[in-house]
């Protein structure tokens, strides 16, 4: 699978790297079945985006240059997509900017909800963003940033060799599933509460013993043995 | 499970309806009478010619709200569909299953032997509640044939017998409905189910009520992605919404029928709230309507448990669940389509 370059009309969405982190399932309900109910979660996670997703926005401050709801593209991940913000960071060495003087590096920075994650799904999507850039513009970014709504902090993420191996491993995942165009079942555990797509989900469906065939024959039988 | 939001019927026949941010807002006269938040939306049923912007179309279809214009009177007029939405592989797995008379016979079978065990419900509550005053001879007459034709089903091996059992279970548990309507009785009788135009008090009730189930069951497939015009045992003609017809079959006695016996022996509705119109057929008057439309309302806000899932629900999602249990059911994740069971 390694080193296949996948054309424009298979890329997937990337934000579906932090969706199959949590759950395969969760993935396929949202980009196989085109499934996605908003809930409280997802609708708060819109107000927050709603500054940063202004293309047409970018500041400078000096040693900095800030370019917003930039698009990204990665033709090995086969995933494309729009980073809230990508920061143009003045040093020795990097690529040159248009407009600007000197070289840059560059930065991807994604808005966050809420407070740092226990788990990886922040950390894989900000490293495919990474991953983008780099094909994109051939450099290298060692590092991305989030800023957390709920501690108004960033917070910096190195981009190891373990997290880019495994952001490569999910985003084949996508791509093996889309292709089969299957919805694996529900893994049903705690993180089903957390779920904005529970109730379409139906987590303990897919784990039912009680077949329908049983289900139906159960029915007439108990009907047909009622008197009116 | 999801929470049951509220459908808008707009019930005034000069609303026009338009959108102002993520806000529905009803005008009559270019004055605003009402506006609610799309949020707190799950469908849009507007009697009345006037119609909406297609901003506000936009905001429906953006938001999986439902939107569907009838005649002051009830009669289906049009639909608004965004662009279509879901899961292109579950809407071809329909159309294979559909092409398939094997396949699409044993889906229809569910739906049926769902309908019948439930009209057989419908009878022995009543015929057990009002025992004293009914025939009771006369329904178990009904309910025998009832039983007889449902334990018919699971050998059956063709659409057409499957029709022909499903009619013949159909005629004779409508006339023995009337025995079930206990007040008002010269006002309220069944002698036969008519329908284009319904002819008398209690076919105007039953065809408004189905006009309203409709429009959830059709809303409702759209939600999940399913194609409402390609059905398994209705079958495939222009302009008729196959699948919502034989999705509604389980569900019309549970929140239809008995919806209607209710407002009539209730007296929640009465002769005065019906029309008969030069050309024979029967409907509502506004009023009626509303009346009608309160009591759907409020029956959608009680809570049931589905005898599949074992989940309490409310009864507004009923064909929300199913549609979801059929796409389910095509996209692999269980062995059948489990009709819903009234307890």
């Amino acid at each position: 699978m390694r080193n296949v370059r996948y054309p424009d009309d298979e890329l997937l969405a990337l934000s579906g790297i932090q969706h199959i982190c949590f759950c395969p399932r969760q993935w396929a309900l949202i980009h196989v079945e085109r499934q996605w109910e908003e809930n409280l979660r997802t609708a708060e996670g819109h107000l927050i985006h709603q500054r940063v997703d202004d293309p047409f926005f970018t500041e400078s401050r000096g040693d900095i240059v800030i370019s917003r709801a930039f698009p990204l593209v990665s033709h090995t991940l086969g995933l494309y997509g729009v980073a809230d913000v990508v920061e143009y960071i003045r040093s020795g060495d990097g690529i040159s900017l248009p407009g600007h003087e000197g070289l840059w590096t560059m930065r991807p920075v994604e808005y966050k909800r809420g407070k740092p994650k226990t788990d990886e799904r922040d950390e894989v999507q900000l490293c495919a963003q990474a991953i983008c850039l780099e094909e994109m513009f051939g450099v290298r970014v060692g590092r991305g940033d989030f800023y957390y709504n709920e501690i108004r902090r960033r917070v910096p993420l190195s981009l190891s060799a373990e997290l880019r191996e495994r952001v490569r491993s999910l985003s084949e995942e996508m791509h093996d599933l889309f292709k089969k165009g299957v919805t694996p079942p529900a893994d049903v555990s705690r993180k089903c509460n957390l779920c904005s797509l529970q109730n379409i989900c139906m987590p303990k469906l897919t784990k039912k013993t009680l077949s329908v065939g049983k289900y139906v024959r159960k029915h007439v039988k108990e009907a047909c043995s009622k008197d009116v | 499970m999801r929470k049951l939001l509220n459908t808008l019927y707009v019930t005034t026949p000069e609303s026009y309806l338009t959108r102002e941010g993520e806000n529905v807002i009803v005008r009559v006269e270019n004055e605003e009478r009402f506006r609610i938040p799309i949020h707190n939306l799950e469908g849009i049923v507007c009697f009345g010619y006037m119609g909406a912007s297609p901003h506000l179309m936009r905001l429906c279809s953006d938001n999986n709200v439902g939107l569907s214009f009838l005649t002051p009177s009830g009669k289906f007029l049009a639909r608004v569909n965004g662009r279509v939405r879901g899961n292109v592989l579950l809407r071809r797995t329909q159309y294979r299953r559909a092409d398939c008379c094997d396949a699409s016979l044993e889906i229809a079978k569910s739906f049926i032997i769902g309908k019948i065990v439930n009209c057989r419900t419908v009878l022995g509550r009543g015929a057990r509640d009002h025992g004293a005053v009914i025939d009771c001879d006369r329904v178990r007459t009904v309910d025998a044939l009832l039983i007889e034709n449902l334990l018919k089903i699971e050998g059956c091996d063709s659409a057409d017998t499957l029709r022909g059992i499903e009619g013949n279970c159909a005629k004779f548990y409508f006339i023995t409905l009337d025995e079930l309507i206990l007040k008002q009785k010269d006002d309220f009788y069944l002698i036969e189910r008519n329908r284009r135009p319904p002819l008398d008090n209690m076919n105007a009730l039953l065809s408004f009520l189905y006009t309203l189930l409709a429009h959830d069951v059709e809303s409702a497939l759209e939600t999940v992605g399913l194609d409402p015009y390609v059905g398994f045992f209705h079958t495939d003609r222009p302009g008729r919404a196959s699948l919502a017809l034989d999705m509604m079959e389980e569900l019309r006695p549970f929140l239809a029928d008995r919806l209607a016996l209710n407002l009539v022996n209730m007296k929640q509705v009465s002769a005065g709230d019906f029309l008969k119109k030069e050309n024979g057929g029967v409907i509502l008057t506004e009023n009626g309507r509303k009346a009608v439309i309160g009591a759907w309302q409020k029956r959608k806000q009680d809570t049931i448990t589905h005898p599949y899932l074992n989940e309490k629900i409310s009864i507004g999602l009923l064909p929300y669940v199913q549609a979801m249990l059929m796409a389910r059911f095509l996209r692999g994740d269980i062995d059948g389509y489990p009709p819903y069971f009234m307890n």
